[in-house]
């Protein structure tokens, strides 16, 4: 009985240490100035995503990530730390993204996320870095034009877990059964399977999918906006700051509309020019 | 947590139902196949032992996931539309069968040899012997690891997560980016999976002390 006693009280005394050990860890980050390591290290951690077309995907070829927001993470590197500095990048996803921020595994988060109020609340948002608009991706011939084609009892979206489309897409078409996919692939293997009748997420996304499927093509344009923000743990003003002081750097040096360019510019349907800054 | 539930109550409960009747569609027939197979094993008859051994080594060495997926993605492309909740189903179910299988397969190899012998000499044919004489001894042998294997099905069935089968897996991971509170949510899911599998593992313990 003594021992069974004892072991129970050592698993409990081990369990209270772990809380107290992930307690500690979040306090001491509040009082850090991460921007401060960062120019002492000469590297930003970025969070960026690794299966999204045009924006983050991993050349399987050269196991790099490639795509607008790691040129833009890296050209914002070399902004704020100087030429030497070097930009780290960690594969995050919509549902990782948030936990790997807070536990200081990531500086700062580039990887597709819309500024909603609710994520304000947990997270420091710098300005946006890209002006998206939510819409659908859909199989060619398919009766569904746009949104509201979707709005009733026997049409199925797809959508992504964690992304504030899906959120959103209970707006537009309240009637329509939704089912969540872990990631983007997962989320287009589902829809050339015929689990759904649409994808829904940001166009940006959408465009990088049909220029791959030319099958599929987006319709209806957009019905939302939806800026992207780079997001940095609460209490961050300094890299907060620092950012987006990068950020209008390199937008007025034309940096940031040759990165666009590079990666939007001969997009099918897309307006390159509307999104230029 | 409390405030996980509060909120949340809903869809965790809603995820902890399908994530039930999932397990226990699962569970019956994937005992029901294993046990078949098992049989088919230690039958003489040669080519019926090689499609059972076929059967198992199949599904026993593929991960769950991959089988899953191929129901909810190829099936429905060439075959007929299948929804995620019965594509996770047919992949649990042939997995677990699988494993049980081989569970029960040792378990009637543990019968000796004389009995079957025995009972064959008393005019009994192979399926009697197999239904009045060895099954009832060698289940009670399994039941321990089949106890385990039906404890791994349960916790296997957030597969269905996967393939948005709408289970508590699935439901854990849109409320945790819905809350933005990974931790607290996940902790209710454990709870919930815990409420499934601790009854399930004290009546596997209950019918063994029960049959020895």
């Amino acid at each position: 009985m003594k021992t069974k006693l004892k072991k129970i009280g050592g698993v409990l005394a081990l369990l209270f240490l772990a809380f107290v050990l992930t307690a500690c860890k979040s306090q001491s980050l509040a009082n850090q100035d991460v921007l401060e390591e960062d120019k002492q290290s000469q590297t930003i951690t970025w969070g960026v995503k690794a299966d999204t077309k045009l924006f983050g995907l991993m050349d399987v070829k050269d196991n790099q990530i490639k795509g607008f927001e790691i040129d833009i993470a890296k050209a914002l590197t070399k902004q704020i730390l100087g030429k030497d500095g070097k930009a780290e990048f960690i594969q995050v996803n919509s549902q990782t993204r948030m936990p790997l921020l807070t536990n200081g595994n990531i500086d700062a988060i580039i990887a597709t996320m819309t500024i909603t109020p609710e994520r304000a609340k947990q997270v420091d948002f710098s300005n946006s870095y890209f002006d998206a608009g939510q819409s659908i991706l859909v199989k060619n011939g398919s009766k569904v034009k746009n949104v509201y084609d979707l709005n009733n009892s026997h049409s199925t979206i797809l959508g992504v877990v964690g992304s504030n489309s899906v959120k959103t897409i209970k707006k537009f078409a309240p009637k329509a059964k939704l089912l969540q996919l872990s990631d983007y692939s997962q989320a287009l293997t589902a829809l050339k399977s015929g689990q759904g009748d649409a994808l829904t997420t940001d166009n940006g996304i959408l465009y990088g999918m049909s220029a791959e499927n030319p099958g599929y093509s987006v319709v209806g344009g957009t019905f939302t906006k939806e800026p992207y923000g780079i997001a940095v743990n609460k209490g961050q003003t300094n890299l907060r700051d620092a950012i987006n002081e990068a950020l209008t750097k390199i937008e007025k040096s034309g940096e940031y509309n040759r990165i666009l360019y590079k990666w939007f510019g001969h997009v099918k349907g897309f307006d390159y020019k509307e999104v230029r800054r | 947590m409390i405030e996980i539930f509060q909120n949340y109550g809903d869809a965790l409960l809603r995820g902890f139902g399908e994530t039930i009747l999932c397990s226990i569609i699962a569970l019956i027939f994937a005992l029901i196949i294993g046990s078949g197979f098992a049989i088919l094993e230690s039958t003489p008859i040669r080519w019926l032992r090689i499609i059972a051994r076929a059967y198992i080594e199949l599904f026993r060495n593929i991960p769950l996931l991959v089988i899953t997926m191929f129901f909810y993605v190829v099936i429905p492309m060439y075959v007929l539309d299948i929804s995620g909740f019965v594509a996770g189903t047919i992949g649990l179910i042939l997995y677990s069968s699988a494993f049980i299988a081989e569970t029960v397969r040792a378990g009637i190899q543990s019968v000796d040899t004389g009995q079957m012998e025995g009972a064959r000499a008393n005019g009994l044919t192979f399926w009697q012997a197999m239904r009045y004489i060895i099954l009832p001894q060698a289940f009670r042998y399994v039941l321990p690891p089949l106890g385990n294997q039906f404890i791994n099905l349960v916790k296997n069935s957030s597969v269905l997560a996967f393939v948005a089968g709408f289970d508590l897996m699935y439901q854990g991971n849109v409320i945790a980016s819905d809350s933005l509170q990974s931790m607290s949510t996940y902790m209710c899911v454990g709870v919930l999976y815990l409420i499934i599998t601790l009854p399930l593992s004290y009546y596997m313990r209950y019918l063994e002390h029960r049959l020895s």
